[in-house]
């Protein structure tokens, strides 16, 4: 165990020679090449996907919080739909299923298909922690801004929705960084992403360890980066007064 | 339907449930039963030591709570799948090296579980516990852990859920789960799409009755209290 290789990274993929500069170049890429452009793909999957469970999750968590019974039961059962279907299933039912059933999806790139199936998974989180967000608001503000004359789309526009958003921010900043995680599923259909890159490449180069740590290290680096950027928004939108996490 | 797609679930006979599903769902069964009872010994025994006091014990059990919940569960059975044969030097099967797997891994989740359920059992219990004369361990056990582990029921279970939906990742190994079941199936009489959805129909079966259940239990903890 001992001897590491990590010469591995600078070998050409196709036939395993060390390249001098490790970046592989007239078309041919090294396993750093394949390993920088899996990073891409992880990153792609996960923003994207994270813009799928926004967009849904929020107007699910809206609509479970407004007075008509009908639209509680819609997003109640978006919710518990996504929630309870393993993604992996969900990714197969995206990729092998739903393109039967709606034969213009079977032109979308796999890669796609992953989006939405991570993104309407992820939906269902954002909207039980959009749902719990409004909730957490007094009943008074509701009333207030009905009783002001409002509409209730404007009590949410100006009244709901800018509290609700900054105080869900915290617990959303834990699903971006567990859609970075579940992007990993990926691999299933063949989206050359970070986990599809560390099982190929131990495959091939037999340095399971070497490419085992690469791959670690960047997920862990990209919640890294999450986080980072989610605490930056966090600051910039603390309600004042609010007491929350210290200064 | 108009369309050209004939769904046919007549090959789903009793027969080819029973040889097909049943061991994979078993396997799910026993694999998610497993890693939940070993994972919340293991995460209790984790949160005690995050809570310990003592920073040479503190300082570990955090670092292997944080690095197992910062890394992608898929990663995570492939690490074991490596490892566990280099370490113990013979090969190992999938079924095996996933059970493993999971309880190590779902022992990091429970130990968060366990410790908020701790820290939400009042100072004044502990003290009472010493005042009649308990050491730490029979505070532990007879006064703090029944009622950590009380509050923390409905968490727990929730928690139970998400592993047996994650157990489906043993894919990335090969294991034979309730998935790989439906998929063999699936290939064998060509009726992948059927299989498919069969699948998703009993894996939200499952989950949406155990979390009715867990809002049940939800309810009634909170009477209670």
């Amino acid at each position: 165990m001992a001897n590491w290789d990590w010469q591995v990274f600078c070998k050409n993929t196709v036939d395993g020679e060390v390249v001098p500069r490790c970046f592989g170049d007239n078309g041919d890429i090294t396993y750093l090449d394949w390993l920088l452009s899996a990073w891409g793909w992880t990153a792609s999957v996960s923003a994207l996907a994270l813009l799928v469970a926004l967009a849904f999750g929020v107007l699910m968590g809206i609509l479970r919080t407004t007075p008509s019974k009908a639209l509680v039961f819609i997003g109640d059962a978006w919710t518990e739909l996504f929630r309870n279907i393993p993604v992996l299933v969900q990714v197969f039912l995206w990729y092998f299923v739903i393109p039967e059933l709606v034969p213009p999806l079977k032109q979308v790139p796999s890669f796609l298909l992953v989006v939405l199936a991570l993104g309407f998974f992820t939906s269902a989180r954002v909207s039980e922690q959009i749902k719990a967000g409004i909730q957490s608001l007094p009943k008074g503000q509701r009333y207030a801004g009905l009783a002001m004359g409002l509409t209730l789309p404007q009590t949410y526009r100006y009244v709901l929705l800018p509290m609700a958003f900054r105080i869900v921010v915290p617990p959303l900043t834990s699903e971006s960084m567990g859609i970075v995680k579940n992007s990993s599923v990926a691999f299933s259909v063949s989206v050359a992403e970070l986990t599809m890159f560390a099982r190929q490449a131990q495959e091939e180069t037999s340095r399971g360890i070497e490419i085992y740590l690469a791959v670690t290290g960047l997920y862990y680096l990209t919640s890294i980066l999450v986080y980072q950027v989610a605490k930056l928004i966090e600051q910039r939108v603390r309600i004042p007064g609010q007491t929350s996490g210290g200064k | 339907m108009a369309s050209g797609l004939q769904l046919d679930f007549s090959f789903l006979t009793a027969d080819v449930l029973a040889s097909y599903v049943s061991k994979g769902l078993w396997f799910s069964v026993q694999l998610t039963l497993v890693a939940m009872v070993g994972g919340i010994v293991l995460g209790t025994l984790l949160a005690l030591l995050r809570l310990s006091g003592k920073k040479w014990l503190e300082v570990p059990a955090a670092l292997y709570v944080n690095t197992m919940r910062s890394i992608p569960l898929v990663m995570v059975i492939l690490w074991f799948f490596l490892l566990i044969p280099l370490l113990i030097g013979r090969p190992m099967g999938a079924e095996l090296s996933a059970v493993i797997t999971f309880t190590l891994f779902e022992a990091a989740y429970f130990a968060e579980i366990m410790r908020a359920g701790i820290q939400s059992i009042p100072r004044g219990q502990l003290h009472a516990g010493y005042a009649v004369g308990m050491n730490y361990r029979q505070t532990m056990q007879l006064v703090v852990l029944p009622q950590a582990f009380r509050n923390m029921l409905p968490v727990l279970m929730t928690q139970t859920i998400i592993l047996f939906q994650d157990t489906s990742l043993v894919y990335a190994i090969g294991a034979y789960d309730l998935l790989k079941g439906f998929e063999i199936a699936g290939k064998n009489f060509n009726r992948p799409v059927e299989t498919y959805l069969v699948a998703t129909v009993v894996y939200f079966a499952i989950c949406f009755t155990l979390s009715m259940l867990v809002k049940r239990l939800q309810k009634k903890i909170a009477i209670i209290r």
